[in-house]
C-alpha cells in the first residue's frame, strides 16, 4: 500500500475491554500508528477523519434500534470490517435478555424503564451487515489482534485458528483437567485463541472465545454429567459470554433453565 | 461571539472516556439553565442477569461490566459473595487480592494519565499525537501500564478478565519466582512513577475548586483498595452492608445510568481525590514525599488536578506491589472453602475510579436471587455536572470551541467510566441565539 491505511474504531454494547486490547498494545502501539492513520478512535484521540476508512474495528453488540442503523452507516464507509470479541461476533454476555424477557429486564434494573430505548435481542454484527473477519473472545487476544493488522499490511491471510482450546492445551504441555482431574472444561468444544489460559491456571475453560469451527456439543454434555453437573448447571455453562452462539445455544435445551 | 448571552454547547460523543456519552450544556440570558451528562451507552442489564446465576459465578460475569477496571468487579462481587456466605478471607490470599488490585490500578492510572487526561494539558488530541512530538514521555507511560499489565497476567492469567480470581481466593497461588520475575519492571515504574509525578505537577491548571463532600472507603492503617468502611471528610461512617441505606439512585431521563446521592446530604464524589483527601497520612514516605515535592496539600479541591493525585497514587500501588512481592511466601491453599447458604452478602472495594459497591442475595443452593451494583461514575455523576454548571458560569467569556473544550477536560478530571455506569458520555454546550 502506498498511503498508510486507515483505520476506525466503532463501539456497541460492550465493556471497552477488546478495544483496550489496541492500547494494550504497549510495546507496538506507536509502530502501529505509524503504520496505520488511526482516524476514528474515540476512546484514544478527539481527531476525527472522516471516512471512508480502509479497516473498521467493531467491538460490541447491537441492541437498539439505533445501533441497528449505526451498523449499516459504518458498513457502507468501510472497506474491511472487523468484528473484534464475543459481543460483537455472538451477541456477548448481554444475549442473556435473548431468553428472557426483556421488559421484565428493564423494570428490574430502571425505576422508569420507558426513558429506555432497547432491543428485545443482543446479536452480533454478522446478524446485521457483511463481515469480513471475525476476531472471537472475552476479550479478544492481543496477539491474534496484532497479527491481523499486520497479515493486512503485508496482505497475507491472518492466522485465525478454527480448532479447539484442547490442541493449545497439549501444546502448552498442560496436563488435561477433564481427562486428568475429572474437572469440568469447555476446552474440547471452544475455539482456541487464548493461548489456553484457564486450563494452566488450573480451572476448566468456560468457554469465553465461543465454539470451534467443528463442535460436538452432546458428546462433550455427556461426559460432564458423568462427571455431576447438574442440568442448570450444564445450562449456565454453555449460556454465558458467547450464548447466543449456535453452536452453544443448541448444546443445551431451548426453555429457559437455570434461572 | 463571546459575550452572547444565550448558547448552547454540545460535544455529541465525547473522546478518551470509556464508553459513550455526551454533553449538553444550556445559557440562557447569561444563566447556565441546564447541564446534563447523557449517556446513551446502551443498557446491558447485569443486574437482570445474575439472577438464577450460580454464587461462584459473579466474579467471572460482572468483570464484563468493565473491560478497564475488571479486577474491581471481581473483587467487590467475591467480598460481597463471601459476606453471604459467612467466610472470611484473610492472610496471604488478601495480600494476593491486594497485589492483582495494585496491578489494576497501575494499569489504569497510566492509561487514564498518558493516554486520556494529559494530552488536554498539552494541547494534543490523544497521545498518538502526543507521542509525534514527545516519544519518550508516551513510552514511558506505555511502559509504567505495562508493568501494571504484567503483573495482571501473571497473577490473573490475563490482564482483560483476568481468570484466575474465584470467590474464595485463586485457582492456582504464583510461584515466588514468578513474581519475583515482575520486581525488574516494577523497580523501572517506580522510577517512571516518581518522574510522572514531577511531569504532571508542571501542567499549568485552570484556577477552579469543588466543595462536594467526598466518599472513600479507608482503613485504619493503610491506603484502602481491596477492603474498608466508607467514610466521608465530613464525618459521615457506615457499614458496608448499610450501602443502601445512605446511597440513593434515582433514574434520569437523559442517561441510562443512574444518578447516585447520600440520602438526605446530597451529590458526593468518589474516587483518587476522595482517597487522597480521607487517607493521604497512610501513603508511603515516598508517595508522600511525591505529592509534597508536587505541590499536593493534604486535600485537593482542584478537580483538574486529579492527574497529580492519581499519579501519586500511581506511585504507592508500585511501592506497594513491590512490597508484597517481597513479603510473599505461597499459601498452602489457593482458596479457601465457600460452601454456599441462604443470605444477603456486600462488597466494597476501591475501583481506580472510585468505591464501588456489590450486593447480592442467595438461595440455600448458591443460586443468586436478586444483585446490585453501585459503580463509581454513577456515584459521580452529579457533581460531574455541578462542576460543569460552576465551570460555565465562570467562564462565559471564553467562545464555544474553547469552553466547550474545558468542559470536555472537566468531564474526563473525573476518569468517567460509561461502560461501568450504564446501567453513562457525548458533550453538547447550548447557547440559545436571540
Amino acid at each position: 500500500m502506498s498511503a498508510a491505511p486507515t483505520l476506525a474504531v466503532w463501539k456497541f454494547a460492550s465493556c471497552d475491554g477488546c478495544q483496550l486490547s489496541i492500547l494494550d498494545c504497549e510495546d507496538e502501539l506507536l509502530a502501529i500508528a505509524d503504520r496505520i492513520r488511526i482516524a476514528q478512535f474515540p476512546e484514544a484521540s478527539r481527531a476525527v477523519v472522516a471516512g471512508p476508512y480502509d479497516i473498521s474495528l467493531v467491538e460490541g453488540s447491537v441492541t437498539t434500534p439505533s445501533d441497528a442503523e449505526r451498523i449499516r452507516r459504518i458498513r457502507a464507509q468501510s472497506g474491511l470490517l472487523i468484528a473484534i470479541g464475543a459481543c460483537a461476533t455472538a451477541g456477548g454476555i448481554q444475549a442473556l435478555r435473548n431468553f428472557a424477557d426483556v421488559e421484565e429486564f428493564r423494570s428490574l434494573v430502571y425505576a422508569r424503564p420507558e426513558y429506555l430505548s432497547t432491543l428485545d435481542t443482543s446479536t452480533p454484527v454478522a446478524a446485521h451487515v457483511t463481515v469480513d473477519l471475525e476476531l472471537s473472545g472475552c476479550p479478544i487476544d492481543r496477539r491474534q489482534l496484532l497479527d491481523t493488522l499486520a497479515a493486512l499490511l503485508v496482505g497475507r491471510r491472518p492466522d485465525l485458528p478454527g480448532h479447539s482450546v484442547c490442541f493449545d492445551c497439549k501444546a502448552r504441555g498442560t496436563t488435561c483437567l477433564l481427562v486428568a482431574g475429572g474437572v469440568p472444561c469447555l476446552g474440547p468444544v471452544t475455539r482456541a485463541g487464548c493461548g489456553a489460559i484457564c486450563p494452566a491456571y488450573g480451572r476448566g475453560c468456560y468457554g469465553c472465545f465461543g465454539p470451534a469451527a467443528t463442535v460436538n456439543a452432546p458428546a462433550l454434555v455427556a461426559r460432564l454429567r458423568e462427571l455431576g453437573m447438574t442440568e442448570p448447571e450444564l445450562t449456565r455453562v454453555f449460556r454465558t459470554f458467547t450464548a447466543a452462539a449456535p453452536a452453544f445455544a443448541a448444546a443445551v435445551p431451548a426453555e429457559e433453565a437455570g434461572a | 461571539m463571546t459575550h452572547r448571552s444565550d448558547r448552547s454547547l454540545s460535544v455529541a460523543g465525547l473522546a478518551r472516556v470509556e464508553g459513550e456519552g455526551a454533553m449538553h450544556i444550556r445559557v440562557d440570558d447569561g444563566e447556565v439553565t441546564d447541564v446534563r451528562l447523557e449517556i446513551y451507552e446502551p443498557p446491558r442489564f447485569f443486574e437482570a442477569l445474575l439472577r438464577g446465576r450460580g454464587y461462584t459465578e459473579a466474579p467471572d460475569i460482572t468483570a464484563r461490566v468493565c473491560g478497564i477496571c475488571p479486577v474491581a468487579y471481581q473483587l467487590s462481587a467475591c467480598r460481597a459473595i463471601e459476606d453471604a456466605c459467612g467466610v472470611t478471607v484473610d492472610g496471604t490470599l488478601a495480600d494476593l487480592r491486594r497485589l492483582l488490585y495494585c496491578g489494576e490500578w497501575i494499569e489504569s492510572h497510566a492509561l487514564h494519565i498518558y493516554l486520556l487526561h494529559a494530552p488536554d494539558f498539552l494541547g494534543y488530541d490523544g497521545a498518538v499525537e502526543l507521542a509525534r512530538d514527545h516519544r519518550s514521555i508516551v513510552e514511558r507511560g506505555l511502559a509504567i501500564k505495562k508493568a501494571g499489565n504484567e503483573l495482571l497476567t501473571v497473577l490473573g492469567g490475563r490482564a482483560i478478565h483476568p481468570v484466575n480470581v474465584r470467590v474464595g481466593g485463586f485457582y492456582r497461588a504464583p510461584s515466588p519466582a514468578e513474581l519475583a520475575a515482575l520486581v525488574p519492571a516494577l523497580r523501572r515504574a517506580l522510577d517512571d512513577a516518581l518522574s510522572t509525578v514531577e511531569w504532571v505537577a508542571r501542567f499549568e491548571y485552570p484556577d477552579f475548586h469543588h466543595d462536594h463532600e467526598l466518599l472513600a472507603l479507608v482503613e485504619p492503617d493503610r491506603y484502602a483498595i481491596e477492603s474498608g468502611t466508607p467514610a466521608t471528610d465530613r464525618g459521615l461512617s457506615f457499614a458496608v452492608r448499610d450501602f443502601e441505606a445512605h446511597i440513593v439512585e434515582e433514574q434520569v431521563p437523559h442517561s441510562t445510568a443512574l444518578h447516585a446521592s447520600l440520602a438526605g446530604r446530597g451529590r458526593y464524589l468518589t474516587g483518587p481525590l476522595a482517597r487522597y483527601a480521607l487517607s493521604q497520612h497512610l501513603l508511603s514516605p515516598l508517595a508522600r514525599q511525591a505529592a509534597g515535592a508536587a505541590g499536593l496539600d493534604v486535600d485537593c479541591r482542584n478537580p483538574f488536578r486529579s492527574i497529580v493525585v492519581r499519579a501519586v497514587e500511581l506511585v504507592y500501588a508500585v511501592e506497594e506491589a513491590l512490597r508484597l512481592i517481597e513479603a510473599y511466601r505461597p499459601p498452602q491453599l489457593a482458596a479457601v472453602a465457600v460452601p454456599p447458604r441462604a443470605g444477603v452478602g456486600y462488597g466494597a472495594t476501591e475501583a481506580p475510579r472510585g468505591t464501588l459497591f456489590h450486593r447480592y442475595a442467595l438461595a440455600a443452593d448458591g443460586t443468586i436471587t436478586s444483585a446490585r451494583i453501585v459503580p463509581p461514575t454513577a456515584q459521580n455523576q452529579a457533581s460531574i455536572e455541578h462542576d460543569l454548571r460552576a465551570l460555565v458560569g465562570q467562564r462565559l467569556h471564553l467562545d464555544d470551541h474553547r469552553l466547550t473544550h474545558e468542559c470536555e477536560q472537566a468531564i474526563r478530571n473525573y476518569d468517567p467510566c460509561i461502560s461501568c455506569a450504564t446501567h453513562f458520555l457525548t458533550l453538547s454546550v447550548e447557547r440559545s441565539h436571540r
